[in-house]
């Protein structure tokens, strides 16, 4: 399977399980994955992917590293504090593996510049803090049909689901449309428990590699959801909408919308 | 009556509406996507939408944080 000497002992536990073998490790050395915020939950998603070998890792992010955010952004460093982050979490996971290639995107994704950052890869993994974002991701990923992995935190709760476009419902067959700006706070308002992005990046990391290697049943048609303080997951079945403004029979959604920033709290 | 709230048996009165329950639960109903026996409630039709005996109803909540 022209492994090197060093990949072979490198991902000797992935390629001993029958699920994965030389075959489905090179087909995640092979695979181009879109991290969008390299925050709570990207740094998390980013760290295992690149330990897992995943061999091209795009990274969004526009803000810097602060110190406010070492608390659970494991990727980045005291030593890092005022590095993009993008660029911070670059430098955690190649020097945690050298086989993966980490492209930082030091941008915002807005509706004009979204298209053409996602075509590159094959799966995108949403784990931005804001509303704005995470409907543009949605809709961009329904309109070119890419899998997506959602997830979200905040305090003790964080949600995960799956979205296979074609195959089963997107975000907006169960949240339409985005909460009115102001309601739903943001971690900075309420804050979060540092390990919760680590349960939620770690669900949201295997479901990109199940993806990857086409094992297993994939979180799509249900949103997963972990209570910390409960120590309780439960499973929600997201029907798909077939009047989805997005995926539905006759969507009304045909272009990509920037919603105000009102609708994003602080990041 | 007794219904499934989000996964547990819960009891409340005859004919309670969603938004009668999201009261209640003092939950802010923009704030939530309630599900009774797996199908979508419209927010618009939370005021009118009456539960009955054994239904299953999940609130799922915002959340956006990452």
């Amino acid at each position: 399977m022209d492994f090197t000497e060093e990949q072979l002992k490198r991902y000797s536990r992935h390629i001993i399980l029958p699920e994965v073998g030389g075959k489905g490790q090179k087909r995640i050395l092979n695979a181009r994955v879109l991290v969008v915020g390299a925050g709570g939950l990207g740094c998390p998603v980013g760290y295992y992917l690149a330990a897992a070998g995943v061999g091209t890792i795009g990274m969004v992010d526009n803000d810097s590293v602060e110190l406010s955010n070492l608390q659970r952004q494991i990727a980045h460093s005291t030593r890092t504090i005022g590095v993009n982050k993008a660029e911070s979490a670059k430098q955690t996971f190649e020097a945690l593996n050298p086989d993966v290639s980490v492209i930082p995107i030091k941008d915002r994704l807005n509706s004009k510049n979204i298209l053409d950052i996602i075509k590159d890869y094959d799966i995108v993994v949403d784990g931005t803090d804001n509303f704005p974002t995470r409907y543009l991701i949605n809709d961009a990923c329904v309109m070119t049909k890419k899998p997506l992995v959602s997830g979200a935190i905040l305090r003790f709760e964080g949600q995960v689901t799956t979205i296979l476009p074609g195959d089963g419902p997107c975000y907006r067959c169960l949240f339409e449309e985005p909460p009115p700006p102001g309601l739903v706070p943001s971690c900075q308002e309420a804050g979060v428990l540092g390990v919760l992005p680590g349960v939620i990046g770690a669900l949201q990391a295997t479901e990109v590699l199940k993806l990857i290697l086409g094992k297993g049943k994939p979180l799509k048609g249900e949103l997963l959801i972990y209570d910390a303080l409960g120590a309780n997951f439960r499973k929600v079945k997201i029907p798909k909408n077939e009047d989805c403004p997005v995926c539905g029979k006759e969507p009304r959604i045909r272009e990509l919308v920037d919603y105000t920033e009102e609708y994003c709290s602080l990041t | 009556m007794k219904i499934r709230l989000n996964g547990d048996t819960a009891e409340f009165k005859e004919g309670l509406t969603v938004s009668e329950l999201l009261r209640e639960l003092e939950i802010e109903p923009r704030g939530v996507a309630v599900e009774v026996n797996m199908k979508i409630v419209k927010k618009k039709d939370f005021e009118g939408f009456r539960l009955k005996e054994g239904d299953s109803v999940e609130i799922v909540s915002f959340v956006g944080g990452g």
